[in-house]
């Protein structure tokens, strides 16, 4: 009993120390001042920029890899091929490389020095330090997000129902929407909450490869930094509770999605 | 609308595993023919060739004069039921049975009144009316292997294949479905191979029994053809209700052999 009281506490506290409070402190401190210098924080231009530019990213990044996530589940579980394996762990990749790393590989590709670097300024396309630059970062950087949560429901379901399908003389096309999605899709849209957490909030890949352009390259997460780096601190907490927040409604929906639909999701390994 | 089957001489390998080892047999029109054998035979990959879902390496597949090769599986127009069923868990019984009908192309498709029409008349010989807003978890083993069943008669198949059809049900189910199942082909007439490693279920339901082993067929027959002249000392040894006795030659004179069994039976 006393073992159990005490476990209990020292989680209580460890989570209090290291989770609640750093969230209650954003808040905090973004209210100090007011709520019109909070909102003020807002009204500045840059700030407004770097809302749109990440809500742009967010909304190329985020389908990309809902398409070519389930694309690369249904390859993976459906069919057996060579290298199977070798593809898994290249779907990987991204949560094993330090976000800083994938940012500078797309500097070495297609920086001014880098292996492209020529042929793109002769064209006159710009990818670094421009807004491609920060969306190719971020689709690199969140990747394996809804791969990895379909892949092992996928897995666990077999291939019976779309063979099913097929035999009842359903086209491939219409096997995959009528059969396949409607059993991936909760797990489906639960990768896809956290592929966008993560594009919204990325910081590192995109730091590297943004070149941090006030009012035009910076995302929400540079642009708090900027703000933190000139002793703003009223407005980086201000902007930063959006991003709080947006961790706080994806935290709320994945709770509700586990609680509501946990059979569906049954098979997927939560991490 | 039945056809007969034609397969000749087909043969699977699966990486070095020789799954078929040049398989030939007819099925006529109308019949029932058992596939049995023990795990492994390769009684299943048979059935699946068949019907498409693999492509054998050799040998060829026939449904009347068609050659099934030149088919894809959708034009193909095979019934195939599932040993854990596949029905499609998120559509109730009247989607899922409805679902081949649905897939058609817009040019072939039934009008949507003609399809519920299809699905009440199915859902009538299943006896599972009143049943068709249920989904698949809300329904037994049983009610679950006939659903699969009006799903694929729905398409209105050349050929009806069962993989292990009763395989996932208990005892007494099982010989309630075999009865109802007999008495569905008498009156559909649908060209009908199923695989079973259960012999009763075989010799009790089919016209013909095809038995396999080891990727081969060791003898298609009558039930009594089976049971009255086992071909191979395989089948006296698998089927139960076989006893061989050894014998002794005694008497051998003018090319007459006369035998005699010893006193000790075994098989």
């Amino acid at each position: 009993m006393r073992i159990r009281v005490t476990l209990i506490l020292v989680a209580v506290v460890f989570l209090c120390a290291f989770l609640f409070l750093p969230l209650a402190i954003v808040f905090i401190e973004a209210f100090r001042k007011g709520l019109f210098v909070f909102m003020s924080a807002f009204s500045d231009p840059d700030a407004l920029a770097a809302i749109r530019l990440t809500l742009l990213v967010a909304a190329i990044a985020v389908p990309f890899n809902a398409i070519f996530g389930v694309a690369a589940a249904w390859t993976i579980a459906k069919f057996n091929f060579r290298g199977k394996n070798f593809l898994l762990t290249l779907i990987d990749l991204p949560f094993s490389i330090s976000p800083v790393i994938s940012g500078l590989v797309y500097v070495l590709l297609f920086g001014a020095q880098g292996w492209f670097g020529h042929w793109l300024k002769a064209h006159n396309v710009e990818i670094i330090f421009a807004v491609p630059g920060i969306v190719l970062a971020t689709i690199f950087v969140t990747f394996p997000f809804v791969a990895r949560e379909i892949i092992p429901l996928m897995q666990a379901q077999g291939t019976s129902e779309e063979e099913a399908a097929l035999t009842l003389g359903a086209s491939g096309w219409h096997t995959f929407l009528h059969v396949t999605l409607p059993n991936i899709k909760w797990a489906l849209l639960y990768g896809v909450l956290l592929c966008n957490a993560r594009a919204m909030g990325e910081f590192g890949a995109v730091s590297v490869v943004s070149g941090h352009i006030r009012g035009k390259t910076d995302t929400v997460p540079l642009h708090i930094e900027v703000l933190y780096n000139d002793y703003n601190f009223t407005a980086a907490f201000a902007v930063a509770t959006l991003l709080a927040s947006l961790g706080l409604v994806t935290l709320l929906l994945k709770s509700i999605l586990e609680w509501k639909f946990a059979d569906n999701l049954a098979a997927t390994h939560h991490r | 609308m039945s056809v007969s089957v034609t397969v000749r001489n087909l043969e699977k390998t699966f990486n070095q595993f020789s799954a078929l080892r040049g398989i030939s047999l007819e099925v006529n029109s109308g019949e029932l023919v058992a596939l049995l054998g023990p795990s492994g035979s390769g009684k299943t990959t048979l059935l699946r060739c068949i019907a498409g879902l693999e492509y054998q390496n050799n040998g060829s597949v026939f449904f009347g004069d068609i050659n099934a090769d030149q088919l894809s599986l959708r034009e193909r127009r095979i019934g195939f039921v599932f040993q854990q069923y596949a029905l499609f868990k998120h559509m109730n019984v009247a989607d899922n049975i409805a679902f081949g009908l649905r897939a058609k192309r817009r040019a072939i498709r039934p009008t949507e009144s003609a399809i519920r029409l299809r699905v009440e008349e199915l859902l009538n010989l299943i006896q599972l009316s009143g049943l068709e807003l249920r989904y698949p978890s809300q329904l037994s083993g049983g009610q679950r292997q006939r659903v699969a069943l009006a799903r694929a008669l729905a398409i209105e198949p050349r050929v009806l294949l069962l993989d292990e059809p009763f395989g996932a049900l208990d005892a007494k189910v099982r010989k309630d479905l075999r009865r109802w199942l007999r008495e569905l082909h008498a009156r559909t007439g649908h060209t009908t191979l199923f695989v079973t490693h259960d012999q009763d279920e075989a010799f009790e339901l089919a016209d013909r029994v095809a038995i396999l082993n080891n990727g081969l067929i060791e003898q298609i027959g009558t039930p009594s053809q089976i049971l009255g002249y086992p071909k191979t000392k395989f089948i006296a040894d698998f089927v139960d209700g076989i006893n061989l006795k050894p014998l002794k030659a005694e008497n051998i004179r003018n090319n007459v052999i006369e035998l005699r069994a010893t006193s000790s039976p075994q098989g």
